[in-house]
């Protein structure tokens, strides 16, 4: 098959290459643009290892072709670090409450959650636990995970008010 | 000085050493995406390997035909077992003492299993020639039941040792037998259960399940033809061994071969073993001069690449009518697939099985192992355990309620009465372990009262009552556990893997201006390693543990040691770490003493210092003592200032603990939920409670997904039903249990620091908790025994065969 | 889990999608979401050369609610369909079962219009419709047509829709103000499909009840509805359970989905019947 010429935004930054068309997202992420952060876990659309954020939404990038990608917005875990190379709130949260522990989860569950909060900032432990419940991990039991992302939101809600 | 100011305490506290919840270094990393896994490693012109796997669990291999798949674009060599008989690596040794094809050489024997590997400019080409390669089978008669396997007339499997009597564990008496073993005194038991007031009898089994990491396993082997070293990268938890088992099968000497293992996804056991995807990329590398990546796909990961557990046990527990019980007795029939591919120590072919008498002092014990081979996928790898102290301790815990059953006591009161005394340890058990030490009873009261539990046994009956009345149609379960683990494998004199003793190692250099580096034989899979290894050098030689780069897993740079599994890295390797500390220590005392011109015994040590004995306002912190060492030339003593040390462990540690979880069952779907869970664990010192609360809650829920839901199941064709996370079970956060945590402390008497592991205890303790939850829903309508996993259809099934639905 | 090759097409209107469907026949199919094709293919169970993608033909998007009939264009997402406050309110049985679907990612992505057209007997979306008594239209080369969602599904994965035409929109007949409604599913964990599932309508008019992956398409049960609107429940279910056909899987074997299938759709109705106003 003939390589396609695919072209999008990733991490605000415009990307471009070639690849056939049946190239996975999550492949033309990490062996063509080197951007390993998103992981493959399961290939099945369960594990969620791969989330990515494309156009707004938390897409699981093992189940979309890179050609359907062509001229979306993508974020990835990548795109979530302070712009002065801090870690972003999300991220500091988990590190503060050991949300983590292989790490190998962790990207595409700080990509869901930084949607999750986008789209309900003051969400009930309940919420966060139906909001990540596309991404699995093996290490944590999720306990920390759900407190990293409820402080997250609680101190997103208060830098917020800090600025009003 | 401001130093001076500061109190012992708050130099203390600025070390972050044991004993303080220290945010983790690793996290920095790997929340931004930036860890470096196997898969994330990209090298120039490297190739990548994908296998043909085997439709069939049983069946002849008749022919493989190559030629379409090499003529797709990309495919550069497809290896068959033929090609690698002239290596003699087209079998390979199993670490149980067994054989294993690398690829198939004329039959396979499980689904799944390896056929032919194709080598390719990348996954996708690699891939269109997995496809292309045309196999020719003929199908034999397919065995999935481990007590059809030992039929007389049973289909043969392995005849590669048609006419071999002998295995590697002893006698074999039949050719689908692959050892038996036996610990305890047989007779004496017997005889007490002859004798005994009460024996309760049951099959207990633990079904056969897999570790699942999120990663699933893989390599890089990159063969620089130049210099004639071969490098390989890949998910190991043990890669010394690796190293040392590349070179005993490949004839490569042993210098010219570096293994790494870099950032590893979770291992929880599953990574411990050598696969075929390893020996061949390490052929496709040296064949093609090119770097060969294998990473396995889930499926694949899933139906070839090891199992846990399958353990048929048959007990016996004899007790007094007063519930004291006097003995015990079981029968292990044990499915370990096509191959035996166990990772236990060399003398241990059933593990630690035989801590099956658990936190119980039980006078005289009787334990045999019977080793089978089926049509399945070879493994019985250590899932989130040490060497099978999972399945003894789900038999015992399931033996102990099925004689309060028999006895028609309190579960907790049975316990009670027959845990081991805190005054009895060292405890000499009837199987053969010397308990370090232990406080059970102080645990039990402690989480008894906890949860409020003769609160909730009230509940419980009031519930029942209203479920009579038909008032409403969910059950209340209480599930009780107090487990005793076997961990930190371990003294060399008994625990071995082919022939390499299981100490660990640790290697410390202090840099001149008091920083330091510190190199272990082990290697993290997520359990912060790290951070908590630096905390034991901190607190043990006064460096702030975040002035300490902690390295591991590279066996170029660091000490031989056995690696990460079975809880032994605190044990073994955390041991190893003090113990070097307090070497460098000792120099620096030395050196202090020179400097502030006392003797020796003159000066101790406080904090992050030595103190002349009585005036304390003479000292020289280990940052001066650290840059005397390289600019001083002090008499008698060697310029610089690090050490080095293998620890061989004199004894196990034993780590326990108690658990209870309330769960409410749904009679009529067979739907569950757990309504709490309370952890209390023993490891002995903590050193960062915040690792091990994470330790627990993520033990904890592998437990609950094996005890609800997960399992490896096959159909009588030996076809593998569980090869994706549809069917493969791991819960959501949303199924996903809250846990609370607590804790003893009961340092163990032979470790440098007291410390006694915890990775495994909630894998350990976890699953008997949840599944005698199920049970005892069920108790008050005759339940006794019901295998798990408990998903929804077998708890329904349990009401359905008790009448309950009407 | 590797793809086969194939040629990738987005055309931006229908009547291209329908050409290129036209010019390769069965070797192309189209693809909304992606999240029963893709994985399809990654195991190389779906054969196909050309892959259609029709994310960029706007007729296929948006929702809107006029006289009496809420239309859902074929590519409205779960998500979508979620968030979309007018259709929760006009029918919010469509929530209460798209938030049951899957995981929130596969929301995002997977549509309305995948669910119903694939003819997968574990999605949620076939009963759902057949509840509801919608109607699918098909855009082909002879033009569009209308099938009802209780003629449209034949046998797993074979549906009335042919090769060559495209599912566009799915119009909803909005039940009357006071309408009961439950989709009570019953499954492993989130991202399973359902064990069992019920949706139930019950209204002054009549009652609608059909149930999900109990056969190899979704069950309505004209008999269970008819015996639910004269208030006799044993009846609804009786009529259910002798409709319903399913198989043994890792779920459970027979008996026990027909118990729970049994239970579920009781729930389903005690639920729907609290709602009616």
């Amino acid at each position: 098959m003939s390589k396609m010429h695919i072209k999008f935004r990733l991490n605000g930054q415009e990307v471009e290459g070639l690849a056939e068309p049946r190239m996975l997202l999550i492949h033309f992420l990490r062996e063509n643009l080197k951007v390993t952060g998103p992981h493959i876990g399961c290939e099945t659309s369960h594990c969620g290892a791969c989330t990515v954020d494309m156009g707004g939404k938390s897409v699981k990038s093992c189940t979309v072709f890179a050609c359907q990608a062509d001229g979306a917005e993508i974020t990835t875990i990548e795109g979530l670090t302070n712009p002065d190379g801090t870690l972003g709130v999300l991220q500091e949260m988990f590190r503060e409450h050991h949300g983590l522990q292989c790490g190998f989860c962790t990207p595409g569950m700080i990509t869901r959650a930084h949607r999750l909060l986008q789209e309900n900032p003051t969400p009930t432990e309940e919420e966060v636990r139906f909001g990540i419940s596309g991404n699995l991990c093996r290490c944590t039991g999720y306990q920390n995970i759900v407190k990293a992302i409820l402080a997250a939101a609680e101190q997103l809600n208060s830098h917020k008010e800090a600025a009003e | 000085m401001k130093d001076e100011v500061q109190s012992p305490e708050e130099r203390s506290a600025t070390l972050k050493g044991m004993g303080c919840s220290r945010k983790r270094v690793e996290d920095v990393r790997f929340t931004q995406g930036r860890g470096n896994y196997v898969d994330d490693i990209k090298l120039d012109g490297m190739l990548t390997g994908d296998f043909v796997r085997s439709p069939y669990a049983h069946a002849r291999v008749l022919s493989i035909d190559t030629e379409a798949a090499l003529a797709v674009p990309g495919v550069l060599a497809v290896l068959t077992a033929k090609d690698l008989e002239p290596l003699g690596l087209h079998w390979m040794p199993t670490l149980a003492g067994d054989k294993q094809m690398v690829l198939a050489d004329g039959k396979v024997l499980f689904q799944g299993q390896e056929v032919a590997y194709v080598v390719a400019t990348d996954r996708y080409a690699a891939a269109d020639g997995v496809a292309a390669v045309e196999v020719d089978y003929e199908d034999l008669p397919v065995v999935t039941d481990p007590f059809k396997a030992m039929d007389p007339d049973a289909p043969v499997l392995r005849e590669d040792l048609a006419g071999q009597t002998e295995g590697a564990h002893g006698p074999r008496r039949h050719h689908n037998h692959i050892f038996t073993w036996e610990q305890g005194d047989k007779a004496a038991t017997e005889a007490v259960l002859a004798e005994a007031d009460v024996v309760a009898e049951e099959m207990v089994y633990y079904h056969r399940t897999h570790p699942m990491p999120l990663e699933t396993c893989g390599c890089v082997a990159s063969m620089d033809k130049v210099t004639g070293k071969l490098t390989l990268w890949g998910t190991f938890q043990a890669p010394h061994a690796v190293r040392t088992v590349a070179s005993l099968i490949s004839g490569i000497a042993e210098h010219n071969i570096r293994v790494i293992s870099p950032d590893i996804g979770g291992g929880f056991g599953n990574k411990v073993g050598v696969y075929p995807g390893y020996v061949c990329s390490i052929v496709a590398s040296i064949v093609t001069g090119k770097p060969v990546k294998w990473v396995e796909s889930r499926m694949d990961n899933l139906m070839s690449t090891a199992f846990a557990r399958d353990y048929w046990m048959q007990g016996k527990i004899a007790a007094t009518k007063e519930g004291r019980i006097t003995g015990l007795w079981c029968h292990t029939t044990a499915d370990h697939g096509g191959f035996d591919a166990c990772a236990d120590p060399t003398k241990f072919p059933a593990g630690f099985m035989n801590i099956c008498t658990g936190s119980y002092d039980i006078p005289v014990a009787y334990l045999a192992v019977d080793g089978v081979y089926t049509n399945k996928a070879p493994g019985g790898v250590a899932y989130r355990c040490s060497f099978r102290v999972t399945e003894a301790a789900y038999f015992i815990e399931r033996m102990i309620e099925v004689l309060a059953i028999k006895l028609n006591m309190d579960a907790a009161e049975l316990r009670r009465i027959n845990f081991i005394r805190k005054e009895q340890f060292p405890y000499q058990s009837a199987l053969g372990w010397e308990y370090d030490s232990g406080d059970y009873h102080t645990a039990w009261e402690k989480a008894l009262n906890a949860v409020g539990y003769d609160g909730l046994r009230r509940e419980q009956a009031e519930r029942l009552e209203a479920f009579k009345r038909g008032e409403t149609r969910k059950l209340i379960g209480i599930g009780l556990t107090h487990f005793t683990e076997i961990v930190g494998a371990g003294p060399v004199k008994n625990c071995d893997i082919l022939g390499l003793g299981m100490f660990d190692s640790c290697e410390i250099r202090i840099h001149p201006t008091g920083s330091a580096i510190a190199r272990l034989g082990t290697i993290s899979q997520g359990q912060g390693h790290a951070t908590t290894f630096a905390q034991i050098i901190a607190s043990e030689i006064g460096i702030p543990a975040d002035d300490i780069t902690l390295e591991e897993g590279d066996t170029d740079t660091a000490p031989y040691g056995l690696g990460t599994y079975g809880s032994r890295s605190t044990p073994v390797a955390g041991a190893a770490t003090a113990m070097a500390a307090r070497k460098i220590r000792a120099k620096a005392q030395m050196i202090a003493a020179y400097l502030l011109e006392v003797h020796d015994d003159d000066v101790e040590f406080d904090v992050d210092r030595f103190v002349v004995k009585g005036a304390p306002e003479r000292f020289k912190t280990m940052k001066e003592i650290a840059f005397a060492s390289y600019n001083q030339a002090i008499p008698g003593v060697e310029p610089g200032l690090e050490a080095v040390s293998y620890y061989d462990p004199p004894n196990m540690t034993y780590p326990f603990g108690a658990y209870i979880c309330v769960m409410e069952i749904d009679v009529d779907t067979g739907e569950h939920a757990v309504r709490s869970f309370y952890a209390l664990d023993d490891c002995g010192t903590r050193i960062n409670p915040m690792i091990i609360e994470g330790q627990v809650h993520g033990g904890a829920t592998e437990g609950y997904a094996i005890a609800m839901g997960q399992e490896i199941a096959y159909d009588e064709m030996g076809n593998h039903k569980t090869a994706t996370l549809m069917d493969f079970f791991v819960p959501t956060a949303w199924e996903t249990p809250h846990y609370t945590t607590d804790f003893t402390v009961t340092p163990s008497p032979h470790h440098p620091i007291g410390a006694k592991g915890v990775g495994e205890s909630p894998n350990v303790g976890s699953v008997p908790c949840f599944s005698n939850a199920v049970h005892d829903a069920f108790r008050p309508f005759g339940l006794v025994q019901s295998h798990m996993p408990h998903d929804h259809w077998r708890i329904w099934k349990i009401a359905e065969d008790l009448g309950l639905h009407v | 889990m590797i793809p086969a090759g194939f040629e990738y097409h987005r055309p931006a209107d229908l009547a291209s999608a329908v050409d290129i469907l036209r010019a390769h026949g069965d070797e192309a199919r189209v693809v909304a979401g992606g999240h029963s094709l893709i994985p399809m293919m990654k195991l190389r169970m779906a054969d196909l050369r050309h892959l259609i993608d029709l994310q960029a033909i706007g007729a296929l998007k948006g929702i809107t609610i006029a006289e009496g009939t809420a239309t859902l264009g074929a590519m409205t997402t779960q998500h979508e369909l979620i968030e979309n406050a007018d259709l929760a309110a006009a029918i919010p049985l469509l929530r209460e079962a798209a938030l049951q679907i899957a995981d929130p990612q596969v929301r995002y992505m997977g549509t309305v219009g995948g669910n119903v057209a694939n003819g997968d007997p574990g999605n949620d979306m076939p009963g759902l419709m057949q509840c509801l008594d919608a109607r699918f239209e098909l855009y082909g080369a002879e033009g569009t047509r209308q099938v009802a969602a209780r003629d449209f599904y034949e046998a797993a994965y074979f549906t009335a829709r042919s090769d060559l035409e495209i599912l566009t929109k799915i119009l909803i007949p909005v039940p009357a103000s006071g309408t009961g409604y439950a989709y009570a599913k019953q499954k492993r964990k989130i991202g399973d499909y359902a064990t069992a599932a019920a949706a139930v309508l019950i209204g002054s008019d009549g009652a609608s009840v059909a149930m999900t992956n109990l056969s190899d398409t979704p069950v309505w049960s004209e008999e269970a509805g008819t015996a639910l609107a004269s208030g006799d429940i044993e009846g609804c279910v009786a009529a259910m359970l002798a409709a319903i056909d399913p198989q043994e899987d890792m779920r459970g074997p027979i008996a026990f989905k027909k118990h729970v299938a049994a239970v579920i759709l009781r729930r389903a109705i005690d639920s729907a019947l609290s709602r009616r106003a």
